[in-house]
This record gives structure tokens, C-alpha cells and sequence, in this order.
């Protein structure tokens, strides 16, 4: 049996503790804003926060969280509003939207550890997350915005 | 796009008549309300020939368009004005801009609009199948035509009730107002007596004039899911769950057409969480939409499926396409378009004219198999039960599926429901319904609910794949080095042997992308179809053939202008010639051009607009400044999905041959334009996509399967190296200047301009695509 917190929730699985979270966020708890992309931790779509730093949910078990606190972009904020998803918003950055969860949940580590981080630091940051539609453009520019207001 | 083709190859009966739909419910008699109104500043209206309903190519589409306002939009008490969006949603936005274009028709207030999904059902709303840029092209002026009739309604209801003049009454921003006698009612209230009388004849409308559009045309609409997208509750195809449901992954044949010799499901079976294994019978090529086949294992949830797949033992027959190898198809290709093919094009006399010529110059261009890999993998849910099944997914053609799907069951087409998710993307892929059928197949064989997941591997190794494509092109230059003849061939295998026993012959659609009409202003042109057999699934891609085409045309544009001595953007406009309208006869062509199913008479293809788009283009990046060592701009122009777009992309090559995009300037002419805002957002995405189709797009096949399987190595453009900035012109017109493409058109130019611009930054010349590595030899 693990014990781990999932959006401050307390959970416990008694499952496969190798089950990835992402797995278990979408198919035990019904949590659906964390996407499978590749399982392979190669886009970055399942990004989730483990005790506050952007993991691969594909990439991280149920095990190696026991104990620790996940976010999912269902609990980044309650109302919705973190600062990335409103810059996210303000500068209509999505197309079909399935990486965005992601990508915001990355974009938000960033800025926790980093505050205001360079152009570079921003590019290298969100690399691991791929969009399709190639929203990168906007993507950049929202992480900048959320960071500086600019 | 092309789930109709069938029709051409076993025509299936159209169905007809159509049904409405209810479109009030418990409405609440209100009394008459009479207000001090204030006086709203009138409404601009014109009537019908305001603009006269002009043909396109959406009427002849399967059960064509739908302007039924009773079909697509609801008013509730409250004023809530319900639309339906009945096309599918996989991010050019047309769920938004669709319904923003009856809303401002309507004079309904954006605020108070909810946009519904539509099920798969074109004999109530019309054609559904999204694809091939035609959203807003072919449902623009149904959208104008459901808006007004709703204002007119409106406005007969509230006259009724006032006992005066339709005349002097009118219908705007979310209420209708009596100016002389000072009265108003909002929409809420005149729904119930609106929405009851029968829909008017469009020749008693009166739209909008342009100047009054409160949301058309202003990009300041942002897309109805953005909340839902970014706070994690967008509802995608792996995201509806049913109670009972199990979770299907499923091992498939490596190459096509290939069956299950034997399968070992033992070790499968005790991985805990697994139910069952099941095999899914499969298709020959051809066979359209037909699940591949293969041992499905069924679990209770997603990772216990994809532990028991890996724990299979399962022998495959080979099947007819074992022996599919990249390099040899290649050479195939190539000798295919060393001997002439049939002539799909014979303006003058090419042959005459190349044999005469003081030189020819030849260039050839490759372009390998692709595959679309949307972020969200295929996955569907099915329902079979009580003789009906119920679907949900993620389906650029949902009513297409529906047919299918019955097809496949043996069930009626009514006892098939098709509910659609978003689209995590889809770029042609999800037009394809072969996960759904593999849903609904699994899910009647046991008898619960089920849900197909495709991993990254399964989506990469089964595609639907882009056509693997030579294009031969040789141009003949008389003694002063003026182009005179032009003969293009091209090899490449059909998305026809996707529907039906393979000639290796293509399709008049495929043909239509840049092959037969190739605009330049050249006496003698002659264009020819080579032998290219199937022996993959081959699909469509976001931009299908326009991409080898546009690749092929114009790099040979930019290297015959090098090889004369000239500027390669001059040169461009040289070949283009005179602005002028084509003419099919004068083209030498048999039948009238595809058009991309437009008729000529109102969607004429213009050279003076794509010359437009090309000095447009040109201006905007400064085309012929100076640049740094190391750095080049690239240009390039085609017409496809009926939009005139020209890019110039500028490259900065990396002493280690990495190549960057710092900048690209896109000018795009697709006349009218509903919401500039996602015009953008499609110019920044195309650039992005055609990125990735230019350096890493291209998958390799050995014995008959796909060798690559995940984003390591089918690499994507990512945010440490992609365009950075995109700038999108755009040609502005009036309404009268037909919407056309968007979502598709800026892909095929942005490849050779990017690898136009690699030359002149001192780069290699690439004629074979994906880049790769070339640059860093």
C-alpha cells in the first residue's frame, strides 16, 4: 500500500507501486488534465509536480511518490487562475490544447525555482515538452509574461 | 477529405431529407415587457444581395451545407443563445469562429453564447467531415445565413407581439427595440414565438453590413475551450469513461496486411489487472478504415493493458508487403520517373520543345513516408450493446465513422451514435476511424464497454502514412536561357490503395495539389504520373501532395535562378508571369482543374494573388538586404486549399551545420477573414509543423515495417530550436472576396523556403527531405 498526496488529498493505492503516476492519477483517480503523449517521458504531455518540481508522470511510479506530495494541473490552483494559466489565456496560446496541461505545469515549476528566467532559461526549460500544433511561439511568450508581466 | 472518394469508386445512396430539431424547451410564457428603452444606434442591414450567395464547393460536398437556424441554434429563456459547432474542433479554431460568425450575424452578445458539440449526423447538419481547410470556406456563408435568419425571426416575433411593422422593429445586441414606440425585449423572451415560426427564405434576409461586425474579422474572440484547455478540463478522446469499462491496448501487424500466426497470451493473462485477450481480425490493403488486426489485451486500466501487450507471445505471417524496404522503394521511384508516365497535363508541345532546347535543366526531389503523430494518440471509446453502439473519440469525420463503424458492426446507421472529443490534433490522421472501429469491435465481442488506447509506438508504426513521393522536374531554356517547356513526374504511391485494390496509379485529388496546375506563365508544359505501388497504409497528411509539390517546384525555381545568374525572388515572379486567371483548356489539361472541389467561376486561380503574396512576402523580410556570414532567406509561393501563400524563411546556419529559423514572414491571401487571431496561430503552427516535416519528418521501413517508434527518434522541432518569430500578413478583403484555406496552406511553401534559404547561407542544396544531417556534412 502507497501513501501519497495527490492535489493535497491524501491517497493510498494498493496496486502496482511500478504503475506510473500518470497512470494512476488517470485511470484510478480520474484526473484527465494530465495527458499521455508517449509514455517515454520524451513530450512532457503527463508533466505533474512532485513536492513542487516538474516530473514526467510516464517517467515516475506510484512508489517513488509514496510520501510525497503530486500536483496535477487540476490542483495547480483552485480556481483556475495561477499566473501561468492566465497569461496562458491572455495570450491565447493554445491550438488543440492536449500538451498545454503540460506545458503550463512545467512553465509553472519554472517560475517557482525561477522567477524571472532569461530567454534561454525558458527555452531550455520547456524543450522537454513537445506541441504539434507549435505553439512555441506563444508558449515563450506567455512564460515570459507570467514571469515579468511584459 | 476524402471519406466521400468512396462514393466515386462504390457509390453508396445519399440519404435524404432532413430533420430538425427542438430547439426550445420549457420556456416560460413571460409577459410583455415594455421598457423606457434607450435608443440603439441602428443596425447597419442590407438586404439579400448584399452579397449574393455564391457557389462553393461545400454544396457538393456529401449531404452539402445546413443554414436550418432551427438546426443550429437554441435560445433559452434566459437568453442564453446555444450554437452548435457540428464541425470537428483539433485546434484551427473553427468550433469558435463558426459559431462567432452566427452569433455576430444574430446580434447575439459573444458573452451569452454556449458552443455544443454536434454527433456525427450530416443529414441534419450538413457535410461534417473536417478536413482539407474547408471549415470556414464552405460553412461561412451558411453561418451568415443561420444568423440573420435568427435576427429576422427574432425580429417577426417582436413586431407580432407589439403589433407593428417588422419594418420598425430590429434585432440588436441581444435584444429587439421599437424605436418610436420605446420598446425592447431581450432574446430570451422572444425565443419561445422566434424560434416556433418556420425559417425564412434567404431572400427576405437582410445580413449585416462588414462595418458593423462586432466580432468577425476582429480576432478579439478568444476560443470557447481556452478555460477548459488550460485548467485541465478539456475532454480529449482517452478522457470519457463509462462505469464497466476496460482498457484495450493492442499488438498489431508489423507491416500491412500481415495476420496473427500465433499468439501466446499466457504470461499476458497473469499480469495482474488483465481480463482478457482478444483478436481483432484483420484487413487486406485497401480495405478503407479496417482495423489492421491484431491480439488486443483488455485490462482495468491503461498500464496493466500495456504490461499484458508486452508479455504477449505472438507469432506474425508476413503478409504481402514483408518485403517494403526504404532504400529499394526509393530506387523504384526514381526509375519510375526515368520513363515518361501518363500524361496528366499537355500544354503546346513539351516534347518538341525539350528536344529543341539549348539546354535542360533537371532536378529531382524526395520526399519520404510521414507520419502525422498528433500529441494525442488515437483512443476511443465504445459501447456496444442491445444492438446499438455508442462511440466517443476524437474524429475529424464523425458522421464518416458512424457509416463506418455500422458497416463494420452490421448495424443500421441510426443505431450508431457518434459523440466527438476534442481533437488533441489531427493533421489527417483521426479521418481516419480505425481505432473506433477496434473499440466498438472489442467492445461487442465482450460485452462492456471499452476504451482503445494507441501508444506513440502503435501511432508511428500504424499510420496512415503521407506518400512517399519523386518529383522529376526538367526544364527546357532557349538560347537566351528563357524557360520554354516543363515537364514534371512524379512517382508516388495513392491514398486510392487505401480504398481499393492498388494500380499504383493517383488520384485526380492528389493530382490536383500542385501537379496539373503548376501556374508558371511557361509555352510548352507537360505533367506526368508515374507507377508507384502502395505497400502501406497511405492516408493524407495536413497538406497532402501540395508538400512534395511545392518542395519540388519551388526549389528548381531557386536553383535554375542560381544557376542563371538571377534573384531568385524575380525569378520567382518571372516564372509566375502575368497576372491572369488560369485557364484549364489553355493549360492543356482534359477537364477542368480540381480546384480542391471549388468551382473556377468563384474561386479562379488569380496569379496577380500570388504574385501579390510573393512581393508582399519579399517586402515585409527585407528580401535582398545584407545579411551576416553563415545567414540566408529563402522564398517560396504555392496556391493550395485555394489560399495564395507566400513565405520567406531566414536561416541562420551554426558553424556545426545546425540550421535556426530566427524569423519567417508568411503573407497569406485566403480572401475573407473570420478571426485574423487564429489565422495567426495557424501561420506560427504551419511553420512549426513544416519545421519538423523539413528536418526530421520521414519514417524507414525494413521488411515491411516502420522502424522508427517514439519522439527519439521521429523527432519533432521543439522549443529549444523552431521559428521563433512568425510574422503572418495577411491580404485583407471584403466579404465578396471568398474565404478559402487556412489550417493546411502555409505548410507546403515553408519547406523550400527553408531549404532555399540553407543554400544561400552557404548550406547544402537539399533535394532529399527530411534534412536530417545533410547540413552537418
Amino acid at each position: 500500500m502507497v501513501k501519497l498526496r495527490i492535489n493535497g488529498v491524501e491517497q493510498s493505492f494498493d496496486g502496482d507501486p511500478d504503475t506510473p503516476l500518470l497512470w494512476f492519477v488517470r485511470d484510478e483517480l480520474g484526473l484527465h488534465g494530465t495527458k499521455y503523449g508517449c509514455g517515454a517521458g520524451l513530450c512532457g504531455a503527463c508533466t505533474v509536480h512532485l513536492d513542487g518540481v516538474a516530473v514526467r508522470g510516464c517517467q515516475t511510479t506510484v512508489a517513488e511518490a509514496a510520501g510525497k506530495s503530486v500536483t496535477t494541473i487540476e490542483g495547480l490552483s483552485t480556481d483556475g487562475n495561477h499566473r501561468v494559466q492566465v497569461a496562458w489565456r491572455e495570450l491565447n496560446v493554445p491550438q488543440c490544447g492536449f500538451c498545454q496541461s503540460g506545458q503550463i505545469m512545467q512553465a509553472a515549476s519554472l517560475l517557482a525555482t525561477n522567477p524571472n528566467p532569461t530567454d534561454q532559461q525558458i527555452l531550455d526549460s520547456m524543450q522537454g515538452n513537445i506541441c504539434r500544433c507549435g505553439c512555441y511561439q506563444r508558449i515563450v511568450s506567455a512564460v515570459r509574461h507570467a514571469s515579468t508581466g511584459a | 477529405m476524402l471519406h466521400h472518394i468512396e462514393k466515386t469508386l462504390s457509390p453508396r445512396p445519399l440519404p435524404s431529407g432532413r430533420t430538425g430539431r427542438t430547439v426550445i424547451e420549457n420556456v416560460s410564457r413571460r409577459g410583455f415587457l415594455a421598457g423606457a428603452a434607450g435608443f440603439a444606434v441602428a443596425l447597419q442591414v442590407f438586404p439579400a444581395d448584399a452579397y449574393v450567395a455564391y457557389k462553393h464547393g461545400g454544396l457538393t460536398m456529401p449531404h452539402g451545407v445546413v443554414n436550418d437556424p432551427h438546426v443550429f441554434v437554441a435560445i433559452a429563456p434566459d437568453g442564453t443563445v446555444t450554437i452548435v459547432a457540428h464541425r470537428s474542433e483539433m485546434g484551427t479554431g473553427s468550433r469558435t469562429s463558426i459559431p462567432m460568425v452566427v452569433a455576430d450575424e444574430m446580434e447575439a452578445d459573444w458573452d451569452r453564447v454556449k458552443v455544443v458539440q454536434a454527433e456525427g449526423d450530416e443529414k441534419k447538419y450538413g457535410n461534417q467531415d473536417t478536413d482539407g481547410s474547408r471549415s470556414l470556406r464552405h460553412h461561412i456563408q451558411p453561418a451568415r445565413d443561420i444568423g440573420a435568419a435568427v435576427r429576422h425571426m427574432l425580429e417577426q416575433a417582436a413586431a407580432a407581439r407589439w403589433n407593428a411593422s417588422p419594418d420598425d422593429v430590429e434585432a440588436i445586441g441581444h435584444e429587439v427595440v421599437h424605436k418610436s414606440l420605446g420598446l425592447r425585449a431581450g432574446y430570451g423572451e422572444l425565443a419561445e414565438a422566434a424560434m416556433a415560426l418556420p425559417t425564412p427564405p434567404r431572400d427576405q434576409l437582410r445580413y449585416k453590413d462588414e462595418k458593423a461586425f462586432r466580432y468577425i474579422g476582429k480576432g478579439a474572440v478568444q476560443i470557447v475551450d481556452l478555460h477548459d484547455i488550460t485548467s485541465g478540463k478539456a475532454i480529449y478522446g482517452a478522457d470519457v469513461s463509462l462505469p464497466g469499462m476496460l482498457f484495450a491496448v493492442v499488438a498489431r501487424p508489423p507491416a500491412v496486411g500481415g495476420t496473427v500466426k500465433s499468439v501466446d497470451a499466457a504470461a499476458a493473462l497473469k499480469v495482474p489487472g488483465v481480463v482478457r485477450v482478444e483478436q481483432i481480425p484483420g484487413s487486406p490493403m485497401g480495405s478503407k478504415f479496417k482495423p489492421l488486426g491484431g491480439v488486443a489485451v483488455l485490462a482495468r486500466n491503461t498500464w496493466a493493458a500495456i504490461k499484458g501487450r508486452d508479455a504477449l507471445k505472438i507469432v506474425w505471417n508476413d503478409g504481402p508487403n514483408a518485403g517494403f524496404d526504404t532504400p529499394a522503394y526509393e530506387k523504384e521511384l526514381r526509375a519510375s520517373v526515368a520513363a515518361p508516365g501518363t500524361p496528366v497535363r499537355d500544354q503546346g508541345d513539351p516534347e518538341k520543345a525539350l528536344a529543341g532546347a539549348a539546354r535542360v535543366f533537371v532536378r529531382e526531389y524526395y520526399q519520404k513516408h510521414m507520419v502525422h503523430t498528433p500529441m494525442e494518440p488515437p483512443a476511443a471509446l465504445a459501447r456496444v450493446a442491445d444492438g446499438r453502439c455508442e462511440v466517443w473519440g476524437p474524429l475529424q469525420s464523425p458522421y464518416g465513422a458512424r457509416l463506418d463503424i455500422a458497416d463494420y458492426l452490421g448495424l443500421k446507421e441510426e443505431d450508431v451514435t457518434v459523440h466527438v472529443t476534442l481533437l488533441g490534433g489531427g493533421f489527417g490522421r483521426k479521418s481516419k476511424c480505425d481505432f473506433a472501429i477496434e473499440a466498438a469491435h472489442l467492445s461487442k465481442l465482450v460485452g462492456a464497454p471499452v476504451r482503445v488506447q494507441w501508444t506513440r509506438e502503435d501511432d508511428v508504426r500504424h499510420s496512415f502514412h503521407h506518400t512517399t513521393s519523386v518529383e522529376r522536374i526538367e526544364i527546357g531554356l532557349d538560347k537566351d536561357n528563357r524557360p520554354v517547356a516543363w515537364r514534371h513526374r512524379s512517382a508516388a504511391p495513392s491514398f486510392l490503395s487505401t480504398f481499393a485494390p492498388d494500380k499504383g496509379v493517383q488520384h485526380p485529388i492528389e493530382v490536383g495539389m500542385g501537379l496539373e496546375d503548376m501556374p508558371y506563365e511557361i509555352p510548352n508544359v507537360r505533367a506526368e504520373q508515374c507507377k508507384a505501388m502502395a505497400h502501406t497504409r497511405v492516408g493524407w497528411f495536413r497538406s497532402v501532395s501540395n508538400i512534395p509539390r511545392a518542395f519540388a517546384i519551388q526549389s528548381v525555381t531557386a536553383e535554375l535562378a542560381d544557376e542563371l545568374g538571377r534573384d531568385q525572388k524575380d525569378f520567382l515572379l518571372e516564372m509566375i508571369g502575368s497576372p491572369r486567371q488560369l485557364d484549364w483548356q489553355a493549360m492543356g489539361l482534359a477537364q477542368p482543374m480540381w480546384n480542391n472541389g471549388e468551382p473556377a467561376e468563384e474561386f479562379p486561380f488569380d496569379t496577380g494573388r500570388l504574385r501579390g503574396v510573393v512581393e508582399l512576402a519579399a517586402a515585409k523580410a527585407g528580401w535582398g538586404r545584407a545579411l551576416p556570414k553563415g545567414e540566408g532567406l529563402g522564398i517560396a509561393a504555392h496556391r493550395s486549399f485555394v489560399s495564395y501563400i507566400a513565405t520567406v524563411v531566414r536561416v541562420k546556419l551554426l558553424p556545426d551545420g545546425t540550421v535556426r529559423v530566427p524569423e519567417a514572414h508568411v503573407a497569406i491571401d485566403c480572401g475573407f477573414v473570420a478571426n485574423p487571431e487564429r489565422v495567426r496561430s495557424q501561420m506560427q503552427g504551419a511553420c512549426v509543423f513544416a519545421m519538423t516535416a523539413a528536418m526530421h519528418g520521414g519514417v524507414n521501413f525494413e521488411n515491411g515495417a516502420v522502424q522508427e517508434s517514439n519522439f527519439h527518434d521521429y523527432r519533432m522541432v521543439r522549443s529549444d530550436n523552431f521559428p521563433e518569430v512568425v510574422h503572418a500578413h495577411i491580404v485583407p478583403h471584403p466579404f465578396a472576396v471568398h474565404a478559402t484555406g487556412v489550417g493546411e496552406p502555409a505548410v507546403p511553401p515553408f519547406l523550400p523556403a527553408l531549404t532555399n534559404a540553407i543554400a544561400n547561407a552557404g548550406g547544402k542544396r537539399i533535394r532529399d527531405l527530411p534534412i536530417g544531417d545533410q547540413t552537418k556534412a
